[in-house]
This record gives C-alpha cells, sequence and structure tokens, in this order.
C-alpha cells in the first residue's frame, strides 16, 4: 500500500517538473511549482517526517507561491526565450551530475543499521530525550537543545536573506496609481471573499499560536508557527491592498521583529552564560535541569517565530510594492 | 480499509493534475489546482487514518490555509496583475505582462 | 460499537473518496470551464464533506475527530469562496459558457 502511494507521488512529482521545464508561460509555473511543493510535502509524509513536512506545505506550497506570483507583476509572465543552444552548460550539468550520482551510490542504504544516521549520537537523542529534555517530540529536542546552535545560525540565515531583500528592494510605500475620475466596475467588489477573509483572520493567528505552542508536543514549531503567522498577514494584504496592511504593520516594527527574534536567541545562550552554564545550555536557566530545558526551548521557539514572520511580511512588502514602470 | 480510501484519492489526483497540465484557459488551471489542493487534504486526512498518525492532520489543516491564501494571490494576479493592489483600485484594461 | 462505528465511518469515507473520483473524471471530460467548475465543486463539498466526516466516525470521539471535523468547516468556508471568485474573474475576462445548440422543434 505504501509503494503504491510513494510511487504515485514521485510520479505527479516528475509530471509536474516536466510540465514546469517545458511551459513558457511563467504564471503557470508558478501555480505548477505549489503543486510540487505540496507533492513534496505529501512525499515527506509518506517518509514520516512530519515537522519537514508541515514547513514545506506551509512556505513551498503556500508562501513561495504567493512570492512568485507579486514578482510577475514587475518580471513579466512569458520566460525569456533561450538565446542559442547552451552546449556548455549542459556538458557541466552532466559532468556534475554524473559525478553525484557515484557519490550517492556509495551511500548506505535506506535503513541501515551501520549507516551513521543510526549511530550512537542518533541513540543518545532518542534514548536520553525523555529524562534530559522531557518533551515527546524528540525532532523539537534535538532542534532547539541538543543542536540549538544550528537553530541559531539557521535562524540568522533567515535575518540575512530578510536584509538582503530589503537591501536591493527596499520597503518603500507604494505610489497612487489609481486614474482620477475613474469608477471601479460593481462586479469588482468581491464582498464575499472580503468577508471571508475577516472571518479567517483571527483562526489563521490562533493556529499559529497552537503550532508555536505545541512544538514540543507535536509536529510544530518556530519556523511553522512564523510562517502561518505571516500567511495571515499576507492574506489581508492580498483582499485588503499592502496599504492598509502597511498600517497594521509598520517597517518599524517588522524590522525590530526581525532583528529581535534573533536577539531574544542569543539573549538565551547569554543568560545560560551568565548563570554558568555553556552557551545555550538550558539546564542552568532553572532549579530542575527539565524545567530549565522547557523554558529555553520555549524561548528559543518565540524568538525564531518572531524573526521568520517578520522576515517574510516584510519579503512580501518588498515584492509587493515595486513599482514596475 | 482506509488504504482503499487513499488509492482512490490517489486516482482522483492524477486525474486532477492531467487537468491542471492540460487545461487551455488559465482559469482552467486555478480550478484544477484548487481541486488538487483539496484532494491532498483529503489524502493527508486518509494516510493520517491508514497509519494511524494524529500528528498528519496538523500538516492537512496547514495546507488548506496555504492552499486558501495560494487561490486568493493567483485570483488578485489575474484580476490586477498586481499582488499589493487596494480593492477599490481599478484594474488594468487587459491583463498586466509588464516589461518582457 | 467500535466496530460498527468503523464500519459506517470508513463506508463513508469510500463513497466520499467514490465522488471524488467521479468528480475528477468529470473535471476531464466536461467541455468547458463553467461546467468543470461544477465538478470540482463536487470535490469540495461533497467529497470532502463524506471523507472528513466519515474519518471521523471511524476514528472515534477525540482531538482527531475534532480536528478533522475542523478542517471540514475550513473547507467548507474556503472553497466555495475560491470558486466564486474564480467564477467572477473568469467572466469578468470574457469566458462566456458555451451556446445551447437549438433542437429542431417536431411538428
Amino acid at each position: 500500500m505504501t509503494l503504491f502511494a510513494d510511487i504515485a507521488l514521485l510520479a505527479f512529482l516528475i509530471a509536474a517538473a516536466i510540465a514546469i521545464l517545458r511551459k513558457r508561460d511563467l504564471f503557470t509555473i508558478a501555480m505548477l511549482s505549489g503543486v510540487y511543493g505540496l507533492l513534496s510535502a505529501a512525499v515527506f509524509v509518506a517518509l514520516d517526517a512530519p515537522d519537514v513536512a508541515m514547513t514545506e506545505a506551509a512556505v513551498g506550497a503556500g508562501t513561495s507561491t504567493v512570492l512568485m506570483l507579486a514578482t510577475l507583476h514587475f518580471v513579466g509572465r512569458e520566460a525569456m526565450p533561450p538565446r542559442k543552444r547552451p552546449l556548455l552548460a549542459l556538458i557541466v550539468t552532466v559532468a556534475v551530475g554524473s559525478a553525484l550520482v557515484y557519490g550517492v551510490s556509495d551511500l548506505p542504504l535506506f535503513g541501515d543499521p551501520k549507516a551513521p544516521a543510526h549511530g550512537d549520537v542518533a541513540r543518545h537523542y532518542l534514548e536520553r530525550t525523555g529524562e534530559e529534555i522531557g518533551i515527546p517530540n524528540v525532532v523539537t529536542a534535538v532542534l532547539a537543545s541538543y543542536r540549538g546552535f544550528d537553530t541559531l545560525g539557521e535562524t540568522a540565515v533567515i535575518l540575512t536573506a530578510g536584509i538582503g531583500v530589503l537591501a536591493l528592494l527596499g520597503m518603500l510605500p507604494r505610489r497612487q496609481r489609481r486614474e482620477v475620475g475613474a469608477e471601479p466596475a460593481p462586479h469588482r467588489d468581491h464582498t464575499i471573499l472580503r468577508v471571508v477573509a475577516k472571518m479567517l483572520l483571527p483562526l489563521l493567528l490562533m493556529f499559529a499560536c497552537y503550532v508555536q505552542a505545541h512544538g514540543e508536543l507535536s509536529p510544530g514549531g518556530g519556523f511553522q508557527a512564523g510562517v502561518v503567522f505571516a500567511t495571515a498577514f499576507l492574506l489581508y494584504a492580498l483582499v485588503f491592498g499592502t496599504r492598509r496592511a502597511r498600517a497594521i504593520v509598520p517597517e518599524a516594527w517588522l524590522e525590530r521583529g526581525m532583528a529581535g527574534g534573533l536577539l531574544v536567541y542569543g539573549s538565551v545562550g547569554v543568560v545560560t552564560l551568565l548563570r554558568g552554564g555553556a552557551f545555550l545550555d538550558y539546564d542552568v536557566l532553572a532549579a530542575d535541569p527539565t524545567v530549565g530545558q522547557h523554558v529555553g526551548i520555549i524561548a528559543i521557539e518565540l524568538g525564531v517565530g518572531a524573526t521568520v514572520a517578520s522576515v517574510l511580511i516584510a519579503v512580501f512588502f518588498a515584492f509587493a510594492d515595486v513599482d514596475p514602470a | 480499509m482506509a488504504a482503499l480510501v487513499l488509492a482512490l484519492l490517489t486516482t482522483a489526483m492524477a486525474l486532477v493534475l492531467l487537468r491542471a497540465l492540460l487545461g487551455p484557459t488559465v482559469p482552467d488551471r486555478i480550478l484544477a489546482s484548487n481541486a488538487f489542493g483539496t484532494l491532498t487534504v483529503l489524502w493527508l486526512a486518509a494516510y493520517a487514518a491508514t497509519f494511524q498518525a494524529e500528528d498528519v492532520i496538523d500538516i492537512a489543516m496547514i495546507y488548506a490555509l496555504a492552499s486558501f491564501v495560494v487561490t486568493v494571490a493567483v485570483l488578485k494576479y489575474v484580476e490586477h496583475g498586481d499582488l499589493g493592489a487596494a480593492p477599490d483600485d481599478v484594474p488594468p484594461a487587459e491583463p498586466r505582462g509588464g516589461r518582457q | 460499537m467500535t466496530d460498527v462505528l468503523a464500519t459506517v465511518g470508513y463506508g463513508l469515507a469510500i463513497a466520499g473518496a467514490v465522488v471524488s473520483v467521479i468528480a475528477a473524471s468529470g473535471m476531464l471530460r466536461l467541455p468547458d470551464v463553467f461546467t468543470r467548475m461544477h465538478a470540482a465543486g463536487v470535490v469540495d463539498s461533497l467529497g470532502a464533506a463524506l471523507v472528513l466526516v466519515g474519518l471521523a466516525i471511524a476514528g472515534g470521539f477525540g482531538t482527531a475527530s475534532a480536528r478533522l471535523l475542523m478542517i471540514l468547516a475550513f473547507l467548507w468556508i474556503t472553497t466555495p469562496t475560491a470558486c466564486h471568485a474564480l467564477a467572477k474573474i473568469a467572466r469578468a475576462k470574457g469566458l462566456m459558457p458555451p451556446e445551447r445548440e437549438q433542437q429542431e422543434t417536431g411538428p
């Protein structure tokens, strides 16, 4: 049964990928890449990786499709035709690809007990998470506590990406582009969509808080929660316009959120240093080490969520308000 | 038995994907992508039932939310070409192409 | 009791999956975008309802069933809205439902 589902999903992935290659209409490609992201999330579910699947569903199938569509406005809808046959690129790609495939053939088989992924370190995490950290979700335990320093780096990468986008595009407010005296046609008024979107916003925000708080117990955590939180503001901006969305979330707040999230994360590490432990060693945050771990994990997840949400909203504002003239 | 639901939904997904790849007009493709998204939410729920994995239901919920937001974005793009426009901005007369 | 619940639940879910397959084949065979919207709407409302309610019943009462029903409520609110907006925009772009062919009326 799993075999049928796996084969079907991978076949759909290949079909979507081939379609993305062959089409020249960038809008179709954007939609197909959303479908591709969704299929990847389903493949991750089939591979028993629900945290990754959740992030992929929220980001790859949701937010990144919206960002691609925002880009199409000032990039144009047709892909540029290839100017000449790229023979050199083909040779390089085939050579590097063959080298990679040759290297992959040397990796251990999927599920091999002697593989490094199943060695001592993984066994330590799986066996000791219960008593050392006290939360059921081992993925969050590894991400937030055992390998907390890596996650600090990842959050810094997200912040850097946000800074890069803002440096290139800026978050300038859009010019008024309304024609004088023109009346919007009556069927332009999407009342139903507006009402439904308004109803959904509190639900989305509450769901983001649920995913954030539940990260210790079930798949979830700061990254996924930040993306869902940003999705709520994206929905508002899409239905009501970025002018009103910026009135709700001014640029200054976004910049403070972006940097502040990472600052909170790093501060937890500094606090642990001041209390006598190693950097990001949450055991020293409270009298009982397990409670200290809980406090530390909650604090850093909040930091991660704040940075991710602020970066996504800021990037969307930057993309959506580019003046195509 | 839940496995049968999974298999049937996979078949439905294949058919709808075909329409997304073929569909001559743009609303055809948007419709098919939307239906594909809904079928995937159902597929994830059936997967959770087949393999007794409750956490996958959260993933289905997140995808239902993301799919709605993507559909709204796609519709806004088709109508205005510009994802940041306010609803009382007059949309352009012909579909926006931007710079070629 | 649980056996009856499981049978009823999975029966509903299988019915919902069958309905979805029929609707999906409708999306392939129907002639134009407005008729295909009818087929897609079936998946979103009836197919989703049968599958999710069926799985919720089969799973017994608990948080999993509650979440499935929440997903159903969400789908019911959002997908018809999206379909409606899509139909509006398709009309605004000039697509028309196909003309009815005039039938020869008998003498």
